[in-house]
Protein backbone atom coordinates (compact mmCIF):
# COMPACT_ATOMS: atom_id res chain seq x y z
CA UNK A 1 0.00 0.00 0.00
CA UNK A 2 1.22 3.45 -0.94
CA UNK A 3 0.20 7.06 -0.59
CA UNK A 4 1.38 9.76 -2.97
CA UNK A 5 0.53 13.43 -3.17
CA UNK A 6 1.31 17.08 -2.59
CA UNK A 7 2.10 18.22 0.94
CA UNK A 8 0.18 20.63 3.15
CA UNK A 9 2.49 21.62 6.00
CA UNK A 10 1.50 22.73 9.51
CA UNK A 11 3.28 23.38 12.81
CA UNK A 12 2.99 22.17 16.41
CA UNK A 13 -0.22 21.38 18.31
CA UNK A 14 -2.72 21.43 15.44
CA UNK A 15 -5.85 20.84 17.52
CA UNK A 16 -9.10 19.14 16.60
CA UNK A 17 -10.96 22.46 16.92
CA UNK A 18 -9.08 23.88 13.95
CA UNK A 19 -9.24 20.58 12.04
CA UNK A 20 -13.03 20.63 12.31
CA UNK A 21 -14.56 23.49 14.34
CA UNK A 22 -17.30 22.43 16.77
CA UNK A 23 -19.78 24.75 15.08
CA UNK A 24 -19.99 22.10 12.36
CA UNK A 25 -20.37 19.15 14.72
CA UNK A 26 -24.13 19.25 14.40
CA UNK A 27 -23.37 17.09 11.36
CA UNK A 28 -21.68 13.70 11.26
CA UNK A 29 -21.76 13.39 7.46
CA UNK A 30 -18.16 12.85 6.22
CA UNK A 31 -18.70 14.77 2.96
CA UNK A 32 -20.15 17.78 4.80
CA UNK A 33 -17.41 17.71 7.45
CA UNK A 34 -14.80 17.61 4.67
CA UNK A 35 -16.00 20.96 3.31
CA UNK A 36 -14.90 22.62 6.59
CA UNK A 37 -11.69 20.67 7.14
CA UNK A 38 -8.81 22.82 8.49
CA UNK A 39 -11.02 25.91 8.07
CA UNK A 40 -9.76 27.80 11.14
CA UNK A 41 -6.06 27.24 10.41
CA UNK A 42 -6.00 27.26 6.60
CA UNK A 43 -9.02 28.64 4.76
CA UNK A 44 -7.58 27.63 1.37
CA UNK A 45 -7.09 23.97 2.31
CA UNK A 46 -10.47 22.73 1.09
CA UNK A 47 -10.10 24.61 -2.20
CA UNK A 48 -6.62 23.31 -2.90
CA UNK A 49 -6.62 19.74 -1.59
CA UNK A 50 -6.55 16.98 -4.21
CA UNK A 51 -7.29 13.33 -3.69
CA UNK A 52 -4.16 11.62 -2.38
CA UNK A 53 -2.54 14.72 -0.85
CA UNK A 54 -0.55 14.43 2.35
CA UNK A 55 -0.56 16.48 5.55
CA UNK A 56 2.77 16.96 7.31
CA UNK A 57 2.96 18.59 10.76
CA UNK A 58 5.35 18.78 13.68
CA UNK A 59 4.49 17.97 17.34
CA UNK A 60 1.23 16.79 18.94
CA UNK A 61 -0.99 16.77 15.84
CA UNK A 62 -4.69 16.30 16.68
CA UNK A 63 -4.58 17.44 20.30
CA UNK A 64 -7.74 18.40 22.14
CA UNK A 65 -11.18 16.92 21.76
CA UNK A 66 -11.92 13.24 21.10
CA UNK A 67 -14.09 14.05 18.08
CA UNK A 68 -13.65 11.32 15.50
CA UNK A 69 -15.05 13.92 13.11
CA UNK A 70 -11.47 15.28 12.86
CA UNK A 71 -9.80 12.30 11.15
CA UNK A 72 -13.09 11.63 9.31
CA UNK A 73 -12.99 15.16 7.84
CA UNK A 74 -9.34 14.79 6.82
CA UNK A 75 -9.96 11.42 5.18
CA UNK A 76 -13.13 12.57 3.44
CA UNK A 77 -11.26 15.64 2.11
CA UNK A 78 -9.10 13.17 0.18
CA UNK A 79 -5.95 13.14 2.30
CA UNK A 80 -4.12 9.83 1.95
CA UNK A 81 -1.73 10.08 4.90
CA UNK A 82 -0.75 12.33 7.81
CA UNK A 83 2.89 12.47 8.86
CA UNK A 84 3.86 14.16 12.14
CA UNK A 85 6.61 14.18 14.75
CA UNK A 86 4.02 13.05 17.30
CA UNK A 87 0.25 12.66 17.46
CA UNK A 88 -2.13 13.25 20.37
CA UNK A 89 -3.20 9.83 21.57
CA UNK A 90 -6.97 9.94 20.98
CA UNK A 91 -6.44 11.27 17.45
CA UNK A 92 -3.96 8.47 16.78
CA UNK A 93 -6.42 5.81 17.90
CA UNK A 94 -9.30 7.38 16.01
CA UNK A 95 -7.29 7.60 12.78
CA UNK A 96 -6.40 3.92 12.84
CA UNK A 97 -9.98 3.01 13.75
CA UNK A 98 -11.44 4.85 10.76
CA UNK A 99 -8.67 3.78 8.39
CA UNK A 100 -6.73 7.03 7.96
CA UNK A 101 -3.03 6.17 7.66
CA UNK A 102 -0.80 8.18 10.00
CA UNK A 103 2.93 7.92 10.57
CA UNK A 104 5.17 9.34 13.27
CA UNK A 105 8.54 10.42 11.89
CA UNK A 106 10.41 13.41 13.28
CA UNK A 107 12.96 13.62 10.47
CA UNK A 108 10.29 13.57 7.76
CA UNK A 109 8.17 16.12 9.62
CA UNK A 110 11.16 18.44 9.70
CA UNK A 111 12.51 17.62 6.24
CA UNK A 112 9.36 18.10 4.17
CA UNK A 113 7.88 21.45 3.18
CA UNK A 114 4.55 22.61 1.79
CA UNK A 115 3.96 21.89 -1.87
CA UNK A 116 6.52 19.10 -2.13
CA UNK A 117 5.68 15.73 -3.68
CA UNK A 118 5.85 12.91 -1.16
CA UNK A 119 5.32 9.17 -1.40
CA UNK A 120 4.80 6.82 1.54
CA UNK A 121 5.20 3.05 1.48
CA UNK A 122 3.10 1.65 4.33
CA UNK A 123 4.71 -1.79 4.16
CA UNK A 124 8.21 -0.52 4.81
CA UNK A 125 7.40 2.76 6.57
CA UNK A 126 9.62 4.57 4.04
CA UNK A 127 8.77 8.17 3.24
CA UNK A 128 10.18 9.60 -0.02
CA UNK A 129 10.39 13.31 -0.72
CA UNK A 130 10.25 13.16 -4.55
CA UNK A 131 10.78 16.91 -4.89
CA UNK A 132 14.05 16.99 -2.97
CA UNK A 133 15.07 13.39 -3.59
CA UNK A 134 15.41 12.65 0.13
CA UNK A 135 14.03 9.72 2.09
CA UNK A 136 13.10 8.98 5.68
CA UNK A 137 12.43 5.84 7.66
CA UNK A 138 9.13 6.04 9.53
CA UNK A 139 7.59 3.32 11.62
CA UNK A 140 6.14 0.54 9.45
CA UNK A 141 2.51 -0.30 10.19
CA UNK A 142 2.10 -3.63 11.97
CA UNK A 143 0.15 -6.14 9.86
CA UNK A 144 -3.09 -5.77 11.82
CA UNK A 145 -3.05 -1.99 11.40
CA UNK A 146 -2.49 -2.39 7.64
CA UNK A 147 -5.48 -4.70 7.55
CA UNK A 148 -7.62 -2.18 9.44
CA UNK A 149 -6.60 0.55 6.99
CA UNK A 150 -7.21 -1.73 3.98
CA UNK A 151 -10.66 -2.56 5.37
CA UNK A 152 -11.36 1.20 5.70
CA UNK A 153 -11.60 0.99 9.48
CA UNK A 154 -11.96 -1.15 12.59
CA UNK A 155 -15.64 -1.98 12.11
CA UNK A 156 -15.18 -3.56 8.68
CA UNK A 157 -12.05 -5.26 9.91
CA UNK A 158 -13.95 -6.86 12.80
CA UNK A 159 -16.79 -7.85 10.48
CA UNK A 160 -14.38 -9.37 7.96
CA UNK A 161 -12.70 -11.53 10.58
CA UNK B 1 9.59 -3.72 39.54
CA UNK B 2 6.22 -2.53 40.85
CA UNK B 3 3.15 -1.07 39.20
CA UNK B 4 1.57 2.36 39.35
CA UNK B 5 -2.05 2.77 40.45
CA UNK B 6 -3.15 3.01 36.80
CA UNK B 7 -1.20 -0.11 35.86
CA UNK B 8 -2.74 -2.08 38.74
CA UNK B 9 -6.28 -1.21 37.69
CA UNK B 10 -5.53 -2.13 34.08
CA UNK B 11 -3.87 -5.42 35.07
CA UNK B 12 -6.87 -6.41 37.18
CA UNK B 13 -9.28 -5.68 34.32
CA UNK B 14 -7.15 -7.61 31.85
CA UNK B 15 -7.01 -10.65 34.14
CA UNK B 16 -3.26 -10.29 34.49
CA UNK B 17 -1.03 -10.44 37.57
CA UNK B 18 1.25 -7.82 36.19
CA UNK B 19 1.52 -5.35 33.33
CA UNK B 20 4.23 -2.93 32.33
CA UNK B 21 4.40 0.29 30.32
CA UNK B 22 4.07 -0.30 26.59
CA UNK B 23 2.27 -3.64 26.90
CA UNK B 24 -0.86 -4.07 24.77
CA UNK B 25 -3.80 -5.46 26.74
CA UNK B 26 -7.51 -6.04 26.35
CA UNK B 27 -9.47 -4.87 29.38
CA UNK B 28 -13.02 -5.39 30.62
CA UNK B 29 -14.98 -2.13 30.81
CA UNK B 30 -17.12 -1.01 33.75
CA UNK B 31 -18.69 1.90 31.89
CA UNK B 32 -18.87 3.22 28.31
CA UNK B 33 -19.92 6.84 27.88
CA UNK B 34 -21.04 9.01 24.99
CA UNK B 35 -22.65 12.41 24.37
CA UNK B 36 -24.83 13.94 21.67
CA UNK B 37 -21.84 14.77 19.41
CA UNK B 38 -19.94 11.49 19.59
CA UNK B 39 -22.72 8.93 20.15
CA UNK B 40 -24.48 9.34 16.78
CA UNK B 41 -21.22 8.44 15.00
CA UNK B 42 -20.73 5.49 17.38
CA UNK B 43 -24.32 4.30 16.89
CA UNK B 44 -23.87 4.38 13.12
CA UNK B 45 -20.65 2.35 13.46
CA UNK B 46 -22.24 -0.12 15.87
CA UNK B 47 -25.12 -0.69 13.47
CA UNK B 48 -22.55 -1.82 10.88
CA UNK B 49 -21.18 -4.40 13.29
CA UNK B 50 -22.66 -7.85 13.25
CA UNK B 51 -23.84 -7.75 16.87
CA UNK B 52 -27.26 -8.14 18.46
CA UNK B 53 -27.14 -5.24 20.86
CA UNK B 54 -25.13 -3.70 23.65
CA UNK B 55 -22.98 -5.80 26.01
CA UNK B 56 -24.72 -4.57 29.16
CA UNK B 57 -27.52 -2.00 29.25
CA UNK B 58 -26.52 -0.95 32.79
CA UNK B 59 -22.90 -0.19 31.86
CA UNK B 60 -23.51 2.40 29.15
CA UNK B 61 -24.18 6.06 29.88
CA UNK B 62 -25.61 8.33 27.20
CA UNK B 63 -25.67 12.00 28.08
CA UNK B 64 -26.83 14.57 25.55
CA UNK B 65 -25.10 17.66 26.94
CA UNK B 66 -23.13 19.48 24.25
CA UNK B 67 -25.80 21.07 22.09
CA UNK B 68 -28.83 20.61 24.37
CA UNK B 69 -31.46 21.85 24.85
CA UNK B 70 -31.27 21.35 21.07
CA UNK B 71 -29.61 24.37 19.51
CA UNK B 72 -30.77 23.73 15.94
CA UNK B 73 -32.45 21.14 13.74
CA UNK B 74 -29.32 19.11 13.06
CA UNK B 75 -28.52 18.94 16.78
CA UNK B 76 -32.09 17.91 17.47
CA UNK B 77 -31.67 15.07 15.01
CA UNK B 78 -28.45 13.93 16.66
CA UNK B 79 -30.22 13.92 20.03
CA UNK B 80 -33.13 11.99 18.54
CA UNK B 81 -30.71 9.39 17.22
CA UNK B 82 -29.25 8.93 20.72
CA UNK B 83 -32.70 8.88 22.36
CA UNK B 84 -34.02 6.21 19.97
CA UNK B 85 -30.92 4.07 20.43
CA UNK B 86 -31.30 4.35 24.21
CA UNK B 87 -34.95 3.33 24.01
CA UNK B 88 -34.33 0.44 21.63
CA UNK B 89 -31.49 -0.95 23.74
CA UNK B 90 -33.18 -0.13 27.06
CA UNK B 91 -30.14 1.83 28.23
CA UNK B 92 -30.57 2.39 31.97
CA UNK B 93 -28.41 5.47 32.18
CA UNK B 94 -29.75 7.73 29.47
CA UNK B 95 -30.24 11.24 30.80
CA UNK B 96 -32.82 13.41 29.08
CA UNK B 97 -32.91 17.21 29.31
CA UNK B 98 -34.34 17.89 32.75
CA UNK B 99 -32.35 15.09 34.36
CA UNK B 100 -29.09 15.58 32.54
CA UNK B 101 -26.01 17.55 33.37
CA UNK B 102 -22.59 17.96 31.86
CA UNK B 103 -21.47 14.33 31.61
CA UNK B 104 -18.31 14.50 33.73
CA UNK B 105 -20.07 16.30 36.56
CA UNK B 106 -23.17 14.13 36.25
CA UNK B 107 -21.77 10.59 36.25
CA UNK B 108 -19.86 10.82 39.57
CA UNK B 109 -22.88 12.53 41.12
CA UNK B 110 -25.11 9.66 39.92
CA UNK B 111 -22.68 7.15 41.42
CA UNK B 112 -21.79 5.59 38.06
CA UNK B 113 -18.04 6.07 38.41
CA UNK B 114 -16.26 4.57 41.40
CA UNK B 115 -12.74 3.70 42.53
CA UNK B 116 -11.07 0.87 40.64
CA UNK B 117 -13.31 1.13 37.55
CA UNK B 118 -12.08 1.08 33.97
CA UNK B 119 -14.11 3.62 32.01
CA UNK B 120 -13.94 4.79 28.40
CA UNK B 121 -15.90 7.72 27.09
CA UNK B 122 -16.22 9.26 23.67
CA UNK B 123 -15.28 12.61 25.12
CA UNK B 124 -11.73 13.68 25.85
CA UNK B 125 -12.52 14.87 29.38
CA UNK B 126 -13.53 11.37 30.47
CA UNK B 127 -10.26 11.44 32.42
CA UNK B 128 -12.17 13.38 35.14
CA UNK B 129 -13.09 10.21 37.08
CA UNK B 130 -9.47 9.66 38.04
CA UNK B 131 -10.34 11.95 40.97
CA UNK B 132 -12.20 8.96 42.42
CA UNK B 133 -9.37 6.50 41.84
CA UNK B 134 -10.75 5.07 38.59
CA UNK B 135 -8.88 4.55 35.32
CA UNK B 136 -10.83 6.57 32.81
CA UNK B 137 -9.83 7.86 29.42
CA UNK B 138 -11.25 9.54 26.36
CA UNK B 139 -11.65 7.65 23.10
CA UNK B 140 -13.36 8.24 19.78
CA UNK B 141 -16.70 7.08 18.48
CA UNK B 142 -15.49 3.82 16.91
CA UNK B 143 -13.90 2.74 20.19
CA UNK B 144 -17.14 3.68 21.93
CA UNK B 145 -19.07 1.53 19.44
CA UNK B 146 -16.76 -1.44 19.96
CA UNK B 147 -16.98 -0.88 23.74
CA UNK B 148 -20.78 -0.81 23.70
CA UNK B 149 -20.86 -3.97 21.59
CA UNK B 150 -18.22 -6.03 23.36
CA UNK B 151 -17.63 -4.51 26.82
CA UNK B 152 -13.92 -4.52 26.08
CA UNK B 153 -11.25 -2.18 24.78
CA UNK B 154 -7.59 -2.54 23.93
CA UNK B 155 -5.06 -0.30 25.64
CA UNK B 156 -1.36 0.31 25.54
CA UNK B 157 -0.38 0.34 29.22
CA UNK B 158 0.87 3.88 29.89
CA UNK B 159 4.09 4.91 31.55
CA UNK B 160 3.63 7.42 34.34
CA UNK B 161 4.57 10.85 35.63
CA UNK B 162 4.36 11.40 39.38
CA UNK B 163 3.20 14.73 40.78
CA UNK B 164 3.98 14.93 44.47
CA UNK B 165 1.75 17.62 45.96
CA UNK B 166 2.82 19.15 49.28
CA UNK B 167 1.60 22.10 51.33
CA UNK B 168 -1.79 23.75 51.18
CA UNK B 169 -3.49 26.15 48.76
CA UNK B 170 -3.93 29.77 49.79
CA UNK B 171 -7.20 31.67 49.61
CA UNK B 172 -8.46 32.26 46.03
CA UNK B 173 -6.17 29.54 44.69
CA UNK B 174 -7.89 26.35 43.55
CA UNK B 175 -7.56 23.04 41.71
CA UNK B 176 -7.77 24.97 38.43
CA UNK B 177 -4.64 26.91 39.32
CA UNK B 178 -2.87 23.66 40.22
CA UNK B 179 -3.58 22.03 36.85
CA UNK B 180 -2.90 25.20 34.84
CA UNK B 181 0.41 25.51 36.68
CA UNK B 182 1.27 21.91 35.80
CA UNK B 183 0.31 22.31 32.12
CA UNK B 184 2.35 25.51 31.98
CA UNK B 185 5.28 23.60 33.43
CA UNK B 186 5.22 20.45 31.26
CA UNK B 187 3.40 21.71 28.14
CA UNK B 188 0.38 20.52 26.18
CA UNK B 189 2.20 17.34 25.18
CA UNK B 190 4.20 16.98 28.41
CA UNK B 191 2.29 13.86 29.46
CA UNK B 192 1.61 12.51 25.96
CA UNK B 193 0.45 8.85 26.15
CA UNK B 194 1.22 8.80 29.91
CA UNK B 195 -0.73 8.61 33.14
CA UNK B 196 -0.50 11.55 35.52
CA UNK B 197 -0.37 10.15 39.05
CA UNK B 198 -1.09 12.72 41.76
CA UNK B 199 0.23 11.80 45.21
CA UNK B 200 1.41 13.42 48.44
CA UNK B 201 0.08 14.91 51.65
CA UNK B 202 -1.03 18.05 49.82
CA UNK B 203 -3.96 16.11 48.36
CA UNK B 204 -5.63 16.02 51.77
CA UNK B 205 -6.40 19.72 51.56
CA UNK B 206 -7.93 19.46 48.09
CA UNK B 207 -11.73 19.20 47.93
CA UNK B 208 -13.31 16.59 45.66
CA UNK B 209 -14.30 19.38 43.29
CA UNK B 210 -10.67 20.54 43.13
CA UNK B 211 -9.59 16.99 42.33
CA UNK B 212 -12.22 16.61 39.59
CA UNK B 213 -10.92 19.82 38.00
CA UNK B 214 -7.31 18.62 38.14
CA UNK B 215 -8.03 15.14 36.71
CA UNK B 216 -10.34 16.69 34.10
CA UNK B 217 -7.53 18.65 32.47
CA UNK B 218 -4.97 15.80 32.34
CA UNK B 219 -5.85 15.58 28.62
CA UNK B 220 -4.72 19.20 28.20
CA UNK B 221 -1.20 17.99 28.99
CA UNK B 222 -1.67 15.15 26.50
CA UNK B 223 -2.17 12.61 29.31
CA UNK B 224 -3.99 9.34 28.89
CA UNK B 225 -5.46 9.72 32.35
CA UNK B 226 -4.99 11.54 35.63
CA UNK B 227 -5.49 9.68 38.87
CA UNK B 228 -5.65 10.32 42.62
CA UNK B 229 -5.23 7.88 45.51
CA UNK B 230 -8.50 7.05 47.29
CA UNK B 231 -8.45 8.72 50.71
CA UNK B 232 -11.20 9.15 53.30
CA UNK B 233 -12.71 12.10 51.46
CA UNK B 234 -12.93 10.21 48.15
CA UNK B 235 -14.38 7.16 49.88
CA UNK B 236 -16.98 9.28 51.63
CA UNK B 237 -17.93 10.82 48.26
CA UNK B 238 -18.32 7.38 46.66
CA UNK B 239 -20.41 6.07 49.57
CA UNK B 240 -22.64 9.11 49.49
CA UNK B 241 -23.33 8.87 45.76
CA UNK B 242 -23.06 5.21 44.79
CA UNK B 243 -24.23 1.75 45.66
CA UNK B 244 -21.67 0.16 43.34
CA UNK B 245 -18.91 -1.93 44.87
CA UNK B 246 -15.57 -0.26 44.53
CA UNK B 247 -11.97 -1.38 44.82
CA UNK B 248 -9.12 0.71 46.12
CA UNK B 249 -5.83 0.21 44.32
CA UNK B 250 -2.56 1.61 45.61
CA UNK B 251 0.64 2.10 43.70
CA UNK B 252 3.50 -0.23 44.64
CA UNK B 253 6.33 1.41 46.52
CA UNK B 254 8.71 0.44 43.74
CA UNK B 255 6.40 1.56 40.93
CA UNK B 256 8.26 3.06 37.99
CA UNK B 257 7.76 6.72 37.08
CA UNK B 258 9.38 8.23 34.01
CA UNK B 259 9.41 11.67 35.60
CA UNK B 260 8.68 13.11 39.04
CA UNK B 261 7.72 16.62 40.09
CA UNK B 262 7.12 18.09 43.52
CA UNK B 263 4.67 20.97 43.73
CA UNK B 264 4.29 23.06 46.88
CA UNK B 265 0.65 24.12 46.76
CA UNK B 266 1.30 27.01 49.13
CA UNK B 267 3.50 28.69 46.50
CA UNK B 268 0.86 28.68 43.75
CA UNK B 269 -0.86 31.86 42.65
CA UNK B 270 -4.01 32.45 40.61
CA UNK B 271 -2.94 31.27 37.16
CA UNK B 272 -4.28 32.19 33.74
CA UNK B 273 -3.67 30.47 30.39
CA UNK B 274 -3.32 33.02 27.60
CA UNK B 275 -4.40 32.39 23.99
CA UNK B 276 -4.14 30.02 22.20
CA UNK B 277 -2.79 27.10 24.23
CA UNK B 278 -3.45 25.93 27.80
CA UNK B 279 0.34 25.90 28.35
CA UNK B 280 0.67 29.67 27.87
CA UNK B 281 0.27 30.34 31.55
CA UNK B 282 1.01 33.42 33.63
CA UNK B 283 0.30 34.03 37.28
CA UNK B 284 -1.85 37.03 38.08
CA UNK B 285 1.30 38.80 39.31
CA UNK B 286 3.04 38.30 35.98
CA UNK B 287 0.34 40.12 34.02
CA UNK B 288 1.77 43.61 33.64
CA UNK B 289 -0.44 45.06 30.90
CA UNK B 290 -4.17 45.37 31.43
CA UNK B 291 -6.16 42.71 29.53
CA UNK B 292 -9.64 44.08 28.84
CA UNK B 293 -12.35 41.50 28.27
CA UNK B 294 -15.87 41.28 26.86
CA UNK B 295 -17.26 38.12 28.41
CA UNK B 296 -16.87 35.72 31.31
CA UNK B 297 -18.03 32.11 31.34
CA UNK B 298 -18.20 30.18 34.61
CA UNK B 299 -19.15 26.55 34.12
CA UNK B 300 -18.23 23.41 32.09
CA UNK B 301 -17.06 19.91 33.06
CA UNK B 302 -13.95 21.59 34.43
CA UNK B 303 -15.47 24.21 36.75
CA UNK B 304 -19.26 24.03 36.93
CA UNK B 305 -19.50 22.29 40.31
CA UNK B 306 -20.89 23.63 43.57
CA UNK B 307 -17.52 24.70 45.00
CA UNK B 308 -16.93 26.68 41.83
CA UNK B 309 -20.29 28.42 42.08
CA UNK B 310 -19.79 29.16 45.77
CA UNK B 311 -16.45 30.79 45.01
CA UNK B 312 -17.97 32.83 42.18
CA UNK B 313 -20.82 33.92 44.46
CA UNK B 314 -18.43 34.92 47.22
CA UNK B 315 -16.72 37.25 44.76
CA UNK B 316 -19.88 38.55 43.08
CA UNK B 317 -21.91 39.10 46.26
CA UNK B 318 -22.82 42.77 46.56
CA UNK B 319 -20.92 43.60 43.38
CA UNK B 320 -22.02 44.00 39.78
CA UNK B 321 -20.78 42.83 36.44
CA UNK B 322 -18.86 45.66 34.73
CA UNK B 323 -20.77 47.79 32.23
CA UNK B 324 -20.73 46.29 28.75
CA UNK B 325 -19.58 42.88 30.02
CA UNK B 326 -21.51 39.61 29.73
CA UNK B 327 -21.14 37.08 32.54
CA UNK B 328 -22.61 33.64 31.81
CA UNK B 329 -22.85 31.13 34.65
CA UNK B 330 -23.74 27.51 33.96
CA UNK B 331 -24.26 25.05 36.83
CA UNK B 332 -23.04 21.69 35.52
CA UNK B 333 -25.96 19.53 36.64
CA UNK B 334 -29.57 19.87 37.75
CA UNK B 335 -28.58 18.89 41.30
CA UNK B 336 -25.88 21.57 41.39
CA UNK B 337 -28.37 24.06 39.95
CA UNK B 338 -30.85 23.18 42.71
CA UNK B 339 -28.23 23.37 45.42
CA UNK B 340 -27.05 26.75 44.13
CA UNK B 341 -30.65 27.92 44.26
CA UNK B 342 -31.16 26.69 47.81
CA UNK B 343 -27.93 28.31 48.96
CA UNK B 344 -29.00 31.62 47.41
CA UNK B 345 -26.14 31.65 44.91
CA UNK B 346 -28.38 32.13 41.86
CA UNK B 347 -29.87 35.23 43.44
CA UNK B 348 -26.40 36.66 43.97
CA UNK B 349 -25.53 35.96 40.31
CA UNK B 350 -28.68 37.49 38.92
CA UNK B 351 -28.46 40.54 41.19
CA UNK B 352 -24.89 41.03 40.00
CA UNK B 353 -26.11 41.10 36.41
CA UNK B 354 -24.96 37.65 35.34
CA UNK B 355 -27.11 35.21 33.37
CA UNK B 356 -27.66 31.70 34.70
CA UNK B 357 -28.22 28.89 32.22
CA UNK B 358 -29.50 25.35 32.34
CA UNK B 359 -26.64 22.78 32.18
CA UNK B 360 -24.92 22.62 28.77
CA UNK B 361 -21.40 22.42 27.35
CA UNK B 362 -22.56 25.09 24.84
CA UNK B 363 -20.07 27.97 24.98
CA UNK B 364 -16.98 25.91 25.93
CA UNK B 365 -16.69 24.48 22.43
CA UNK B 366 -18.27 27.37 20.56
CA UNK B 367 -21.58 25.59 20.20
CA UNK B 368 -23.99 28.22 21.48
CA UNK B 369 -24.86 30.20 24.65
CA UNK B 370 -21.97 32.63 24.47
CA UNK B 371 -20.23 32.69 21.09
CA UNK B 372 -17.51 35.32 20.65
CA UNK B 373 -17.36 37.88 17.84
CA UNK B 374 -14.30 39.03 15.89
CA UNK B 375 -11.68 40.33 18.31
CA UNK B 376 -13.64 39.64 21.50
CA UNK B 377 -11.94 38.33 24.63
CA UNK B 378 -13.36 35.95 27.20
CA UNK B 379 -12.14 34.83 30.60
CA UNK B 380 -13.47 31.31 30.92
CA UNK B 381 -13.31 28.56 33.52
CA UNK B 382 -13.41 26.01 30.69
CA UNK B 383 -10.50 23.87 29.51
CA UNK B 384 -9.33 24.91 26.03
CA UNK B 385 -8.33 28.22 24.50
CA UNK B 386 -7.51 27.05 20.98
CA UNK B 387 -8.00 29.31 17.96
CA UNK B 388 -11.72 29.70 17.27
CA UNK B 389 -12.73 27.38 20.11
CA UNK B 390 -15.45 29.73 21.39
CA UNK B 391 -16.37 31.48 18.20
CA UNK B 392 -14.62 33.77 15.72
CA UNK B 393 -11.05 32.79 14.77
CA UNK B 394 -9.89 36.22 15.93
CA UNK B 395 -11.49 35.91 19.36
CA UNK B 396 -9.39 35.11 22.43
CA UNK B 397 -9.94 32.86 25.44
CA UNK B 398 -8.15 33.22 28.77
CA UNK B 399 -8.54 30.11 30.95
CA UNK B 400 -8.83 30.74 34.66
CA UNK B 401 -10.39 29.68 37.95
CA UNK B 402 -13.92 30.67 39.02
CA UNK B 403 -12.40 33.18 41.46
CA UNK B 404 -10.44 34.96 38.73
CA UNK B 405 -13.34 34.72 36.27
CA UNK B 406 -15.79 36.26 38.74
CA UNK B 407 -13.37 39.03 39.72
CA UNK B 408 -12.72 39.76 36.03
CA UNK B 409 -16.46 40.02 35.43
CA UNK B 410 -16.59 42.79 38.04
CA UNK B 411 -13.64 44.79 36.72
CA UNK B 412 -13.94 44.08 32.98
CA UNK B 413 -10.28 43.06 32.82
CA UNK B 414 -8.31 40.06 34.03
CA UNK B 415 -8.26 40.40 37.82
CA UNK B 416 -8.05 38.34 40.98
CA UNK B 417 -10.41 38.78 43.94
CA UNK B 418 -7.49 40.27 45.91
CA UNK B 419 -7.51 43.20 43.51
CA UNK B 420 -11.16 44.13 44.09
Amino acid sequence: MNAKGTVFKYGDNVDTDVIIPARYLNSSDPAELATHCMEDIDKEFVNKVQKGDIIVATKNFGCGSSREHAPIAIKAAGVSCVIAETFARIFYRNSINIGLPIIECKEAAQGIEAGEQVEVDFNSGMIYNRTKGTEFKGQAFPEFMQKIIAAEGLVNYINNK
Amino acid sequence: MGMTMTQKILAAHAGLEKVEAGQLIEAELDLVLGNDITSPVAIKEMEKMKVDGVFDKDKIALVPDHFVPNKDIKSAEHCMCVRKFAQKNEITNYFEVGQMGIEHALLPEKGLTVAGDVIIGADSHTCTYGALGAFSTGVGSTDMAAGMATGKAWFKVPGAIKFNLIGKLNQWVSGKDVILHIIGMIGVDGALYKSMEFVGEGIKSLSMDDRFTIANMAIEAGGKNGIFPVDELAEAYIKEHSKKTYTIYEADEDAVYEEEYTIDLSTLRPTIAFPHLPENTKTIDEIKDEVKIDQVVIGSCTNGRIDDLRTAAEVLKGRTVAKGMRCIIIPATQAIYMQAMEEGLLKIFIEAGAVVSTPTCGPCLGGYMGILADGERCVSTTNRNFVGRMGHVNSEIYLASPAVAAASAVTGKISSPEQL
